[in-house]
């Protein structure tokens, strides 16, 4: 159900092209589209990953981004080393709250940078020596990582550097592992090559270093992948798996550890959270190791039940009964947050611009609590993202691919929603514009958003930019010709 | 004290480049003029024959010891060889490893600011890498660096070729900055008609053939002694060649944006010359079985 018809969205949509130049505005058409839930490939309607054209404001990250950042960043007991000049590093250090359990700089290394520190005269002669002598030290000042992953940055590929013949010999020198990823940042139109090289790599260099090796296994056996534990989520999914008395083997990679990952292919089933990031490894692991994957949602009740019972689908009838047990069991937890939200929040509309998952996954949370997503996309999803998508979102609704700035402020102004989730790059764009935001990146620093206890968190933050009083001191651009046409006709 | 004419050599790999540009430099000094040698090359072997040694520690290689660029002195890089004539290596790595090109560029930028052209030269000569394969070896004709260039070639068919695609890399600079085309040196291999090959390649170009030097061994002689003809046998025929290139070189008012030829002009000429065969279209594609049918 949305505001709007589908002849509405699309004037709307060839409204805002219509100041770009003929090129662009080709090009952009093909990212822009009113939804129809009908239709069951969305390339037949969207356009996705492909280059940003320039000059347009994109907020797109790059490859060292999606491997540094989002899969290799969070494996806690691994030093990652940022191999290049310091910026990459440093100006990234910690940006994602990745939370883990563990005493920092002794056997946990989240939030610290380690980087190579590229001089002029590493680029002309090679980093190759600075970086073994790098791993030396690293071995000699924190004893107890467990592994060391090298992440390229965009000299690296420009110079050749032989990481991964570091990688080789150093590791015979330390005795742990060590991950040379190829993820310089030019490659690729976004950070999304990125998890595919952090995949790969992932692949090649950890995933069958136990092969063979004994493991006590139970039939309850999964994996968490792909939930970076963003304040705490994959902890909140994580008590649901246990009291459903499945046993978690690894949690990928939020709060995640080199080990865990290695036992992963002992698992019986892998639960893939953020399918735009980890799907890659998901699909190997069913096809070498036999392991299913399933996509799960745990954002609001109804997106949790039906997660729950599917996930309780590939078990026995005493997974099953335990599952309806915890589903009963938070069910009065869950009736009272709506009770006390959902009278505030009811058909607030919501948009969205997030990164390859939420788009779509948070629509279901919002709905829990009556409100609707009017407008949604994502930064660099893929067309399968988008399949996923146009099935969750409302007839005529607006999706936008690698949005831009010009274009977002647009039809914000347009569609007029009473919120927008999306990232810090938006947040001030927005709230000057006198529209509540919470950052869906980030959680705006709350959270957890995931699972039942993350639900009660999601509800009360919403209530809470939606409910603040400041807004009400704010009015907005298009409210403010209408007061001053009021003033002149009067 | 006239105006410093900054001048950066060209051509394919072998060609005989430093050779040429050193014994051109050597016969610059005998006649008084001061002239400076920037050898843009990771192989540092642009000035051993004046300097009499094998190659001289780079402005790169003395970085990376001290730590970075700024942390050298102009002393520290340059020596004073044969005639007063000054010299130094931009250096780089060793082959397969990190960047030359950035190496030239690094080394380029810290002469500058050092100040090493302020001095009373009357010629810089860069001596750069066989092939222009990247931004970095194209720094020596960018904007304030050399406005003169000199491709030294023969008339072989690849150095011709190397020499038409040098051309096409100044056309690029020519039209930004004020780089221009000085002249074409043949390093005769003795190949058949070779003056008038050349000439012609340099008429088709719009430039010049400056000098034809013709081949002799007191140039080996000289340079298993590291030494220049100049230096070594200053009253040897072949001496008196590169000092005539000198006088040419110091007297050159045709400096010119090329016209790079296409390379059907280029195989034209090489057949006018009977270098190449004329090619048979009807052959290709079909197979021996084919062709016996």
């Amino acid at each position: 159900m949305s505001t709007m018809t589908r002849e509405e969205t699309e004037a709307l949509i060839a409204e805002v092209l219509e100041v770009y130049p003929e090129k662009a505005k080709k090009d952009r058409a093909k990212h822009l589209t009113a939804n129809d839930p009908s239709i069951e490939q969305s390339k037949k309607c969207i356009t996705s990953n492909r280059k940003s054209l320039p000059g347009v404001m994109t907020i797109r990250g790059c490859a060292y981004a999606g491997s540094k950042g989002v899969v290799w960043g969070p494996i806690k007991d691994m030093i990652h080393i940022s191999h290049g000049p310091v910026g990459c590093g440093q100006y990234s250090r910690a940006g994602r709250r990745n939370y883990y359990v563990g005493t920092t700089g002794i056997d946990s290394f989240g939030t610290m940078n380690f980087t190579s520190d590229f001089q002029e005269k590493d680029i002309v002669f090679g980093g190759d020596k600075k970086l073994a002598k790098l791993i030396e030290e690293v071995e000699m000042l924190f004893p107890l990582h467990r592994g060391i992953s090298v992440q390229s940055e965009c000299p690296i590929g420009l110079i050749g550097d032989d990481i991964e013949g570091v990688a080789k010999k150093s590791a015979v020198v330390i005795e742990k592992p060590i991950v040379p990823v190829r993820c310089e940042g030019f490659r690729g139109v976004s950070q999304s090559l990125g998890h595919h090289i952090a995949n790969d790599a992932i692949r090649d260099w950890v995933l069958d270093k136990r092969d063979g090796q004994p493991f006590e296994s139970t039939p309850y056996d999964v994996a968490i992948i792909g939930d970076y534990n963003i304040g705490g989520d994959a902890w909140a999914t994580r008590i649901l798996l246990e009291e459903m008395g499945l046993r978690v083997v690894a949690q990928w990679s939020g709060d995640g550890t080199l080990a865990e990952m290695m036992n992963t292919p002992k698992v019986k089933l892998n639960l893939l959270h953020c399918y735009r990031s980890m799907n890659y490894i998901s699909r190997h692991m069913e096809e070498k190791y036999g392991i299913p994957y399933m996509e799960y949602n745990f954002f609001g009740p109804t997106k949790i039940i039906e997660s729950l019972r599917r996930i309780a689908g590939f078990f026995d009838d005493s997974v099953k009964e335990k599952t309806e047990a915890v589903i009963a069991r938070y069910q009065p937890m869950m009736d009272a947050i709506i009770a006390k939200y959902k009278p505030r929040l009811q058909g607030k509309k919501v948009m969205l611009y997030v990164g390859g998952l939420r788009p779509r996954h948070v629509i279901g949370a919002y709905e829990d609590l009556g409100m609707e997503v009017i407008g949604t996309g994502y930064e660099f999803a893929h067309n399968d993202d988008y399949d996923r998508t146009i099935k969750e979102m409302g007839d005529a609704t607006l999706l936008y691919d690698d949005v831009t700035g010009f274009e977002l402020e647009e039809f914000v102004k347009k569609l007029k929603p009473d919120m927008v989730g999306s990232g810090i790059k938006e947040k001030y764009i927005f709230q000057k514009m006198g529209i509540p935001l919470r950052q869906m990146h980030s959680w705006d620093y709350s959270g957890p958003y995931h699972g039942y206890d993350g639900f009660a968190i999601f509800a009360r933050d919403m209530d809470i930019a939606l409910s603040s009083p400041t807004f009400k001191n704010l009015t907005p651009p298009w409210k403010k010709v209408a007061v001053e046409e009021t003033l002149k006709a009067a | 004290m006239a105006k410093l004419r900054q001048c950066a050599i060209y051509g394919k790999g072998g060609i005989g480049k430093s050779t040429t540009t050193q014994n051109l430099v050597a016969a610059l000094a005998e006649a008084g003029k001061k002239v400076m040698i920037v050898g843009c090359d990771p192989k540092a072997d642009s000035t051993r024959l004046i300097l009499h040694s094998k190659a001289q520690t780079t402005v790169m290689h003395l970085a990376a010891e001290a730590g970075s660029v700024e942390d050298l002195e102009l002393e520290d890089v340059l020596s004073v060889g044969y005639g007063g004539v000054k010299c130094v290596e931009s250096g780089g790595p060793e082959p397969g490893v990190g960047c030359a090109g950035r190496g030239v560029i690094t080394a380029i930028n810290f002469l500058e600011e050092e100040g090493a052209y302020d001095e009373d030269l009357d010629f810089v000569f860069y001596d750069v890498l066989g092939d222009v394969v990247c931004g970095g070896f194209a720094m020596p004709i960018r904007e304030n660096k050399a406005q003169e260039i000199y491709i030294v070639c023969s008339g072989e068919m690849m150095a011709m070729y190397a020499a038409n695609n040098i051309a096409k890399g100044i056309v690029k600079y020519a039209n930004s900055g004020g780089v221009r085309l000085g002249g074409l040196i043949c390093n005769s291999r003795n190949t058949d008609r070779e003056d008038e090959l050349i000439m012609a390649l340099a008429a088709a170009m719009g430039t010049q053939m400056i000098h034809f030097v013709p081949r002799d061994n007191a140039v080996q002689h000289a340079e298993i002694r590291r030494m220049t003809v100049i230096e070594y046998d200053p009253t040897h025929k072949q001496a008196d060649q590169y000092r005539q290139l000198a006088q040419k070189v110091m007297n050159n008012t045709m400096l010119v944006i090329p016209t790079p030829i296409e390379m059907e002009a280029l195989e034209d000429l090489l057949m006018e010359f009977g270098i190449m065969e004329a090619e048979d279209e009807t052959i290709v594609g079909k197979t021996a079985a084919d062709l016996a049918a």
